[in-house]
């Protein structure tokens, strides 16, 4: 047992700081930061990233993986969490990839794989239905064996990004005889093909994030099936646990956290810094011991994975502790904003309170309601651990 | 980094397990903890025999070797069997500042007893109005040419009862509450001005509160530096308490797993009662509390093995997380044991108690947090 970097660790920490400083300039923050220009930002980040081979970082080396050993990956996510660099967008990179290189065709991993790691597809993902949410299998979106094409018909919801996607990859029902997680089947679906219609859904942040997507007659070809009909179940619940572990977000706690501390030190209440006060520093260290504890959590899964063991239901225990602390600092970072975390003004500008961090500080805590909701609610999480770690 | 252990560790934890599961039955445990000396000097010289007592001194001393991580092991499988003999005063506390003295005079002199059981020790630095506070110290030590004269009183002495040596915090300069100015002493129990009154504590070890009236020692028996015993102390706590916290993630993998499965086996309106979501939800919650507890004991004991700046930081942690996790694992086993987890006869019980003990044992969760903060808020 050791927590030691060797040489070779702390000359690629070295090398990643050198890297954050060349290339995540003040000028791609702001372009980062507003909307008109996040899409194509984002995708230079990401493409920057693939250049290094940084990208696809829990990727196989022989699709281009990054080869990083546990210690690699915490190293890297910890420096870019102190340079504030975002992450990658996890549609394509974390949840349909580990899909196509695990149950995909030689002619799907050819095709799609190298358009994910040049970020040259933007994906999104079609899980959610109107009347399938933490009871998923229950999809009714139907697709239909019609010569060499499926034709699909119903609608996805809550799909965050539908309107950037280039792509989305979509559970359907091709068989409704037997039990409802058999005749579920996986399928790549292009965004352009006709029929396709994305709705907006405006959230309670007041950000168009999330989207309703409706499927009249789309034909896909049956060449954008992934591995057999009716098992796409199978494939689904793969990638579910690579989803869960990347929601844990321990990095991105972590960096928020520190903001939020810089702002309890500057916030005055009759002169004295929010710091000082007793309530605020035990809710402060509440949560900063409990992400001290998930950072490890993660680094124990991770070996644990790098030693051949796949992440199980530990990775719902990741999802859990990750997104409560999220909503911790959420919710704390609205104490610091008092009044001001309700000022509402719309648009980009922020600076009418006096107070900067509070807009975001509504508009994050907002959105990030939905944390425990996504990826498996929480409670869904609690079944999981319960059944398959405590045998109940 | 990694997190698994060498082939010598799980060889000792196995020899360790294995010794649990057939010499520390519950029913004999209890035995145990009601006779007069609180534990076995049997099991004592076993462990002396089997190198459990060597671990944490070096191979120049005659000892194992070991690492905070060996100690922790050791004291994981010990919660695991609320084992009662006094390892924890003796050999970490009592053994672990002679061993970081830099005396060698004295660590030849009482190390070699240490390992072959022969000692038992004790660390005498808490008094009646000191709380968690190492550097709240009334008793004096007065020079007088090459002599000490200690006068004071030390409560709640972890085996002060049995210790045949005492190393004692005292003031030798600075004012009560100074970090600074506190010296340790190496006391024979049994010299002139030294009284012992004994007591239980509720998870069944043995205390004491040593009165020192004009105890007249030797500048030979100060422990380290003269005024800087604080520093000392510090650190020994440090290591000791990555040790109980392995005693703790023990304690508290075996209040959970036995809660588990109790709900698999007892029946309520004509189903197991492990059927309810109710609680199997509060389940996961306590699953989710042990492996976070664990997590941060292997940060905490990685830390003190690798001396990093954080260890202090890490160590408040994983104290104050014991503590919280520790009340709430306990409070659920009770809970849903229902009825037969109020009674002193099942086992649940003595193990909710040892936890309690845990979580006081050199600052409770409320004192670490508030410690924690002053490191992880300074400007």
């Amino acid at each position: 047992m050791d927590t030691t970097f060797s040489a070779e660790d702390l000359a690629f920490r070295d090398e990643v700081r050198v890297f954050l400083a060349n290339t995540f300039t003040d000028d791609l923050k702001a372009r980062l930061s507003a909307k008109s220009t996040y899409k194509a930002a984002q995708v230079e980040w990401q493409q920057s990233l693939n250049n290094q081979g940084w990208f696809a970082v829990n990727w196989p080396t022989e699709y281009g993986g990054s080869g990083w050993t546990p210690t690699q990956k915490f190293i890297f996510e910890n420096e870019r969490s102190l340079a504030g660099a975002p992450g990658t967008i996890p549609f394509g990179v974390s949840m349909v990839a580990p899909v196509i290189y695990g149950f995909g065709s030689d002619e799907q991993k050819a095709r799609f794989l190298p358009r994910i790691l040049n970020s040259e597809d933007w994906w999104c993902q079609g899980y959610s239905e109107p009347g399938a949410g933490s009871d998923l299998a229950a999809l009714k979106t139907k697709a239909v064996l019609d010569g060499d094409d499926y034709v699909v018909n119903g609608a996805k919801i809550w799909t965050t990004y539908a309107q950037l996607a280039d792509w989305i990859f979509c559970l359907v029902r091709t068989d409704s005889s037997g039990k409802k997680q058999d005749g579920i089947s996986f399928l790549l679906i292009d965004m352009k093909t006709p029929g396709i219609k994305v709705n907006p859904i405006i959230g309670i942040d007041n950000q168009h994030t999330l989207n309703e997507v409706e499927f009249n007659e789309v034909r896909v070809p049956k060449a954008n099936l992934i591995g057999e009909q009716d098992k796409g179940w199978t494939y689904a619940k793969a990638l579910l646990s690579h989803e869960r572990t990347a929601i844990a977000g321990v990095a991105q706690s972590k960096r928020h956290l520190s903001e939020l501390k810089k702002v309890a030190a500057v916030e005055l209440s009759a002169g004295k810094p929010l710091l000082d006060d007793p309530s605020i520093r035990k809710n402060i260290t509440d949560i900063e011991i409990e992400l001290m504890a998930l950072e490890y959590t993660e680094l124990r899964v991770l070996a644990a994975a790098a030693a051949g063991s796949s992440p199980g239901a530990e990775s719902s225990l990741l999802k859990i502790k990750g997104t409560e602390i999220q909503q911790s600092i959420q919710k704390l970072r609205m104490d610091l904003a008092g009044v001001y975390s309700g000022v509402f003004v719309g648009g980009d500008i922020d600076s009418l309170s006096g107070h900067e961090f509070s807009d975001k500080a509504r508009v994050e805590y907002m959105y990030g309601r939905a944390a425990t909701v996504y990826g498996g609610s929480n409670e869904v999480q609690k079944n999981i651990i319960s059944k398959f770690v405590l045998g109940l | 980094m990694n997190f698994s252990f060498s082939e010598e560790q799980n060889m000792l934890r196995d020899s360790i397990s294995k010794f649990v599961q057939d010499q520390y039955e519950f029913s004999v445990r209890e035995k145990l903890a009601k006779t007069e000396l609180g534990f076995s000097a049997e099991n004592w010289q076993t462990f002396a025999e089997l190198g459990w007592l060597s671990i944490p001194f070096s191979e120049e001393m005659g000892g194992f070797g070991g690492s905070v991580v060996d100690s922790m092991i050791l004291m994981e499988e010990f919660g695991k069997g609320l084992v009662l003999e006094p390892f924890i005063a003796t050999v970490l506390l009592f053994g672990g500042v002679i061993n970081r003295s830099g005396n060698s005079a004295m660590m030849e002199a009482n190390i070699p007893s240490i390992i072959d059981g022969s000692t038992q020790g004790a660390l005498a630095c808490f008094e009646r109005q000191s709380r968690f506070e190492l550097s709240d110290v009334k008793t004096q030590a007065t020079k007088h040419g090459d002599q000490y004269s200690l006068s004071g009183e030390k409560s709640v002495v972890y085996n002060g009862a049995s210790a045949d040596k005492i190393i004692v915090s005292a003031r030798t300069s600075g004012g009560q509450y100074d970090n600074d100015g506190i010296t340790l002493f190496l006391v024979d129990a049994n010299v002139a001005g030294v009284e012992s009154t004994g007591y239980r504590m509720m998870d069944g070890q043995m205390v004491a509160n040593i009165t020192l009236n004009d105890v007249v020692l030797s500048r030979e028996s100060i422990v380290g530096q003269l005024d800087k015993g604080f520093l000392l102390l510090q650190k020994v706590v440090n290591e000791t308490l990555t040790a109980v916290g392995g005693e703790a993630i023990g304690v508290m993998d075996k209040l959970h797993t036995a809660t588990v499965e109790y709900t698999k086996a007892r029946e309520q309106f004509g189903v197991a009662i492990g059927s309810f979501q109710a609680l199997q939800h509060r389940m996961v919650e306590t699953f989710m509390a042990c492996e976070q507890t664990r997590s941060l004991l292997y940060r905490a004991v990685c830390s003190v093995a690798e001396d990093k700046d954080e260890a202090t930081k890490d160590v408040l942690a994983l104290k104050t997380m014991i503590g919280r996790a520790g009340k709430l694992i306990g409070d659920e086993a009770l809970q849903i044991h229902g009825g037969i987890g109020m009674t002193d006869e099942l086992d649940i019980g003595h193990y909710v108690k040892r936890l309690m003990m845990i979580n006081t044992f050199f600052g409770d969760a409320d004192y670490s947090q508030q410690k924690f903060a002053e490191l992880s808020l300074a400007a």
